[in-house]
C-alpha cells in the first residue's frame, strides 16, 4: 500500500523555521515509521535526518514525535498509527532543541542523569565478597526501573518539565530509584535528601504522560511516587508536597472526605509567605461559595474511620 | 439506565455547581440516579501514593456499596473517574488483590468486593450508553457559531492501561458532546495536558505557567469558552486564571487578557438543553463568564 508521512523538515543553518514535506511510500503490515524513514532517505531525500541504530527498541536512538506522542521509530507500525490517527506526521521529540530535522540536542538530558549520581558510591574498594543474597532482591526491588534505553522520550512528554526546564524529570528519578535499593551504596540518605529540593521529586505532577510514551515499561511516575513514599516513611515530612500527601491523608482519616478549605491550611501551615498567597484566594472563593468551611458531613464516617484504623495498627 | 452516583469531595465542596448541573442534566435526560450518600473520597491518587493497600480499601467500599445495589457508578470528576476506575480495573483483574483487600474491608465495614461493577464518567455515559443521537434530540438552545476548546485533563485518559474508553493519543468523546450542541470544537495540543492543579501550593509557578499556557493556546486556536470533565481541572482554569494571565503577562510579555469562560461538562450541555446559567451555578465561576453567555443568548 501506498502511504503518506508528513515529515517536518528543519535544518537550522538554512531554515527560518520548520516547515513540512510530504513522502509517499510503499508499506506492508510489517512496516515500521523507522523502515518507512530509511526508504525515504535511501530512494526520495537524501537530506532527510534522524538517528537509528539497533531498530529492535533496543539502543533507544530513534525516539521521535509521530503523530504527537513520543514513540521510538522502529517499533511503531505505519498500519496501526494509521487505523488510529488516519495519518501519519513525523517530526522531532518536543521540548528539546533541534540540530536538524528529527535529531534533537541530547544534552539536557544527560545533565539530568548525571545530577543524580549514577553510580554506586560505596567505600569497598572491590576486595569484600559481594553480598549474594542482599543482590538477589535488588532484582525485584527495582520493579523494572533498569529497564531503561535511555531514550529521553519521558523528559520530551513530560509535562512539568515543559513548564521548568530545571526540573529533573522522569529518567533521572526513575535512575535514583536504582540506588536506593542497592545494598552496596552508602549514600540512600543523602541521595534522598538531594532530591527533596526545588526540581526534584515534588516537582512532578503525576501526568502519567512518562508512564504512557516509555517503550520499556518504566513507568517513570510510578517510581518517583516511591520515592516520595520513601521520604515519607524515612521522616522526611517538611516540604510542602510531602504534607500534601500526609494532610490529606489525616483528613480523609477523620471525616471521610477531602475538606478543601482544612488542606491548603494545614499545608502552608507555619510559612507566612505561602499563607499570605492563599488567603486572598480563599477569601474570594468563599464569595463566590465555593468555600466549604463547613467539614462534610458524611454519614457512617465511623466506617472510613475504622478503615483507616485497621491500617494503622497493621503498620505498628 | 440506572447508576449508582458518585459525586466525589470537590462537586460536594469547592465546586458544588458541577452538581447542581449534573443533577440538571440528569433529570432532563432521564437518567436515574441514586446518590451515594455515604461515600468516601477517592483519595485523588494522593492517598495511593502514601499506602496504595489503604487507597484500594477505601475504593473497595465504594464499589461494594453499588455492588449491593446492582448498580454500576457515575462519576462526574475525571480524577475520580481515573482513581476509583483505575482501582476497580485492578481489583476486578487481581483475584489475589481483591482478596487480600476485601480482608482489610470486611473487617472494617463488613462489606466485601466482588468485582462486579463498571466505574463511568458522565462523559462516556453519554456518548455510549445514552448515545449522541438520543442527546441531540434534547437540545433545545443549540449553541450555533460558538466555538468550545474541550480539556481532558490527565486522569480520565491515563494511564490508558485502566482508563479504557478514549484514545489517550486522540480522545474523541469531548468532541462528540461540542457538535452534539451544536458548537465547534477547538482542535489544540494542550487538550490532553496537565492543569498545574496537583502542585499549586508546591509550585505555583509550576501551576501557573501551565494554567496561562492551556488557557492561551485555546484562546488562540479561537476557543470561546472551554469545557472540563473534571472539577480539579476547573479550579485550577477557573479560580487562577486572573493570576495565570498576570504570569504570563509579567513572564512571556503577553498584552491581552486571558478572559476566558470555563464550564464544567454538564454545565455545557445544561446551556444547550435551555437552562439558564444561574440553574448552572455559573455564578460561582471566578473567572468571567459574561460576554460567553451574551454571545449564547444573542443566538436564541
Amino acid at each position: 500500500m501506498r502511504v503518506k508521512l508528513t515529515v517536518q523538515k528543519f535544518d537550522p543553518e538554512q531554515d527560518v523555521k520548520p516547515h513540512n514535506r510530504d513522502y509517499f511510500v510503499e508499506a506492508g503490515r510489517e512496516t515500521t515509521v523507522l523502515a518507512a524513514l530509511m526508504k525515504i532517505k535511501a530512494e526520495i531525500d537524501g537530506t532527510l535526518t534522524f538517528r537509528a541504530s539497533c531498530r529492535a527498541a533496543i539502543c533507544g536512538s530513534c525516539p521521535m514525535q509521530i503523530n504527537g506522542s513520543q514513540k521510538l521509530a522502529c517499533r511503531t507500525s505505519i498500519f496501526e498509527e494509521l487505523e488510529h490517527h488516519q495519518k501519519i506526521s513525523v517530526g522531532p521529540m518536543a521540548n528539546m532543541p533541534v540540530i536538524k530535522d528529527m535529531v534533537v540536542q541530547m544534552d539536557p538530558f544527560w545533565e539530568k542523569i548525571r545530577a543524580v549520581t549514577p553510580y554506586v558510591i560505596s567505600s569497598d574498594d572491590g576486595e569484600r565478597p559481594i553480598p549474594t543474597e542482599a543482590l538477589k532482591t535488588i532484582q525485584t526491588d527495582l520493579e523494572n526501573a533498569d529497564a531503561c534505553i535511555m531514550c529521553g522520550a519521558c523528559l520530551s512528554a513530560c509535562n512539568s518539565f515543559e513548564a521548568s526546564d530545571q526540573f529533573l524529570g522522569p529518567a533521572a528519578l526513575a535512575k535514583a530509584i536504582r540506588f536506593q535499593v542497592d545494598p552496596r551504596d552508602e549514600q540512600h540518605d543523602t541521595r534522598l535528601n538531594a532530591l527533596q529540593e526545588s526540581n526534584g521529586i515534588w516537582d512532578c505532577v503525576r501526568c502519567v504522560s512518562c508512564v504512557q510514551v516509555c517503550p520499556k515499561d518504566v513507568q517513570p511516575m510510578e517510581q518517583i511516587v516511591r520515592l516520595r513514599r520513601r521520604s515519607i516513611e524515612k521522616g522526611l515530612t517538611d516540604s510542602v508536597g510531602a504534607r500534601h500527601i500526609t494532610k490529606f491523608v489525616k483528613i480523609v482519616g477523620e471525616e471521610g472526605r477531602l475538606n478543601e478549605a482544612r488542606l491548603p491550611i494545614m499545608m502552608t501551615w507555619g510559612s507566612l509567605k505561602k499563607m499570605l498567597r492563599i488567603i486572598p484566594l480563599g477569601i474570594k472563593m468563599l464569595l463566590h461559595g465555593k468555600a466549604p468551611i463547613t467539614p462534610h458531613k458524611v454519614p457512617d464516617v465511623h466506617e472510613i474511620q475504622a478503615i483507616f484504623k485497621r491500617k494503622q495498627e497493621s503498620k505498628r | 439506565m440506572k447508576y449508582a452516583y458518585y459525586p466525589g469531595c470537590a462537586a460536594k465542596g469547592a465546586a458544588p455547581e458541577l452538581h447542581q448541573a449534573t443533577m440538571k442534566v440528569v433529570q432532563k435526560l432521564g437518567i436515574e440516579i441514586k446518590e451515594l450518600m455515604a461515600f468516601n473520597c477517592c483519595g485523588a491518587g494522593v492517598i495511593t501514593e502514601a499506602d496504595p493497600d489503604l487507597a484500594y480499601t477505601l475504593n473497595a467500599r465504594t464499589l461494594a456499596t453499588a455492588e449491593k445495589d446492582h448498580l454500576d457508578i457515575m462519576t462526574v470528576c475525571g480524577t475520580c473517574q481515573g482513581v476509583l476506575g483505575g482501582i476497580n480495573k485492578k481489583l476486578q483483574g487481581d483475584d489475589a488483590l481483591r482478596a487480600r483487600i476485601n480482608v482489610a474491608l470486611k473487617e472494617s465495614t463488613g462489606l466485601e468486593y466482588h468485582g462486579t461493577v463498571e466505574v463511568k464518567h458522565l462523559q462516556w455515559i453519554l456518548v455510549k450508553d445514552f448515545g449522541i443521537d438520543a442527546l441531540k434530540t434534547f437540545i433545545s438552545h443549540p449553541l450555533t457559531d460558538l466555538s468550545i476548546a474541550p480539556f481532558y485533563g490527565c486522569y480520565i485518559l491515563r494511564p490508558s492501561s485502566t482508563s479504557r474508553f478514549d484514545d489517550w493519543e486522540n480522545p474523541v468523546s469531548l468532541e462528540k458532546l461540542i457538535q452534539a450542541i451544536g458548537a465547534h470544537p477547538v482542535p489544540y495540543d494542550g487538550r490532553t495536558k496537565c492543569c498545574g492543579f496537583p502542585v499549586f501550593l508546591e509550585k505555583e509557578k509550576i501551576a501557573l505557567s501551565m494554567v496561562g499556557e492551556r488557557i492561551g493556546e485555546a484562546k488562540e486556536k479561537g476557543g470561546d469558552a472551554m469545557v472540563t470533565p473534571c472539577p480539579l481541572c476547573h479550579m485550577s482554569l477557573d479560580i487562577y486564571q486572573e493570576r495565570a494571565e498576570k504570569n504570563r503577562q509579567r513572564e512571556k510579555g503577553f498584552t491581552e487578557k486571558l478572559d476566558m469562560p470555563i464550564l464544567h461538562l454538564p454545565q455545557l450541555l445544561g446551556l444547550a438543553m435551555g437552562f439558564t446559567p444561574d440553574e448552572l451555578g455559573m455564578k460561582r465561576h471566578l473567572s468571567p463568564t459574561g460576554s460567553f453567555i451574551d454571545k449564547i443568548e444573542s443566538q436564541n
